[in-house]
């Protein structure tokens, strides 16, 4: 399978998290990796910066209607829902939050996997509450690969645990088996 | 499995496109070229609370009963906001923007898609401050109905209250951000004089025209639900109601840059995305 894009949702200790999981990421990976962190709705940029000098892959907030790029790791806008239009391109949206979120997990996993469906990979990572576990299971309905961090391992394990309650997830790995696994995919 | 999935989407989209053309051929409001995501997302989310089997029948429901119709320009109509919705960007308003509409004997503002009004209320306090309020007109304009009707009111629920202090405060109010409100109850009533000069009306900005000729425009967070060409259209729109040198003001994630726009403005902050329409204009 030749996938061609993966989600990833985070929220409270998923800062570590990303990073042990993109800082691996060879230059060459070709996936766009698109993330959902829950973060404060006033919050700057520091993220995309901090995890852009650390990873070798180029790691940027997503704009509105920019058109989703290889090699490329976007990040949702603190307060802004995430969309991934059929046409590959990002679009933003201020509506509500979804289960207390903007950004919300189920949000951007929704609407990428109608765009990908089975080319589509979702991973859930560490935090406290239940955001993602939908999405997730709604990429797995629609054929996509369905990955969550090993709640052993995260920092905070509802968000894991809730995403193996509600679908059968393909696997559930620590965050290097992750980074090992993406990186053999290309 | 998988094809299944791809032609039960294909068969999805062709519903979610004949949904919108009944909808603009029956009430006249024009849906086709909003973000597709988004409706996909609203027309889904209204499925699965309604007990209809698919957009079809959603369609047929709209088509027959008014009410139906009501609920689904709820649904597409996001009307989120606050007061001093990125503070900043009202700072920057008035110390950029302010300064230059004091030199005109009198003023006009439009707020096209002013949802609930906390907007325009915030705009109304920051031109009181200025001492401007006397000497402006302000124009809101929605095309939800039930938006415009909480916007006139002024009443806002009083745990919004904390928030908004907050923003004022940040956005560089001067006073004390209770000076504008009473409270009774659970609500918070904002003064009537911050009402006084403010016209709320109905407007579509997809098939209505130029609403006036102003000073200032403030669209935001409208534009993000548009696609390219209903943005470049509407974008037009907004431009030929501004006065030349007039400034147009858009949300945090929305900009002229890639719009047909683009050259009849000048960047006056480009993080708080003020713009500045060119004194002469010199046609192709
Ligand atoms: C997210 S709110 C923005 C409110 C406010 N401007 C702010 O930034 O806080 C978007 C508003 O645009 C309005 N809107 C959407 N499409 C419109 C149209 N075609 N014509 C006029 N208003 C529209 C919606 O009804 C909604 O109230």
């Amino acid at each position: 399978m030749s996938y061609k894009a993966i989600v990833i949702g985070s929220s409270a200790g998923g800062l570590a998290a990303l990073k042990e999981l993109l800082s691996p990421l060879k230059k060459s990976f070709k996936i766009p990796i698109i993330i959902v962190q829950h973060i404060s709705p006033q919050s700057d940029n520091y993220i995309t910066t901090y995890l852009n000098n650390l990873c070798e892959l180029k790691v940027k907030e997503a704009d509105q209607r920019e058109l989703i790029k290889k090699g490329h790791v976007y990040f949702a806008t603190p307060n802004f829902h995430l969309l991934v239009e059929e046409n590959y391109s990002f679009s933003l949206s201020t509506e509500d939050r979804v289960n207390y979120a903007r950004p919300s997990i189920d949000v951007l996993f929704e609407t990428a996997s109608f765009a990908y469906g089975e080319k589509l990979i979702g991973i859930v990572l560490t935090g406290a509450n239940h955001d993602g576990a939908k999405g997730l299971r709604i990429i797995k309905e629609r054929g996509g690969l369905t990955i969550v961090q090993d709640p052993k391992e995260a920092e905070v394990d509802s968000m894991p645990l809730n995403a193996i309650k509600e679908s059968k997830v393909d696997q559930v790995l620590k965050l290097k088996d992750i980074a090992d696994f993406l990186n053999r995919l290309g | 499995m998988s094809k299944t999935f791809e032609e039960d989407n294909k068969t999805l989209n062709i519903e979610i496109e004949l949904l919108l053309e009944a909808i603009f051929k029956k009430y006249g409001y024009d849906f086709r070229d909003y973000g597709k995501a988004h409706i996909k997302r609203r027309v889904l989310h209204r499925l699965a609370s309604s007990k209809l089997e698919s957009i079809s029948h959603l369609q047929h429901a709209i088509l027959y009963d008014e009410e139906y119709f009501k609920l689904i320009l709820k649904d597409f109509s996001i009307n989120v906001t606050e007061m001093f919705r990125d503070p900043s960007f009202y700072k920057k308003l008035r110390e950029e923007v302010i300064p230059l509409l004091k030199t005109y004997p009198f003023i006009k503002i439009w707020h096209a898609g002013c949802s609930t009004g906390e907007e325009v209320y915030s705009m109304a306090i920051l031109l009181k401050e200025e001492g401007l309020l006397d000497r402006t007109q302000i124009y809101a304009t929605d095309f939800n109905q039930n938006v415009l009707k909480t916007a006139k009111e002024g009443i806002y629920p009083i745990d919004k209250v904390k928030e908004y202090t907050h923003n004022y405060q940040k956005s560089g109010g001067i006073h004390s951000f209770s000076d504008y409100y009473t409270a009774k109850f659970e609500s918070v009533i904002l003064d009537n004089e911050l009402k006084s000069n403010i016209v709320f009306a109905d407007h579509n900005l997809v098939s209505d025209k130029v609403f006036a000729e102003v000073h200032l425009v403030i669209c935001r967070n409208v534009l993000i639900y548009f696609n390219k060409s209903l943005q470049d259209k509407v974008l037009d729109l907004l431009e030929k109601s501004l006065i030349p040198g007039g400034y147009l003001a858009l949300g945090s994630k929305e900009s002229i840059r890639f719009s047909k726009s683009n050259k009849e403005f000048d960047t006056v902050d480009d993080k708080e995305k003020i713009y500045k329409k060119k004194l002469s204009i010199k046609k192709a």
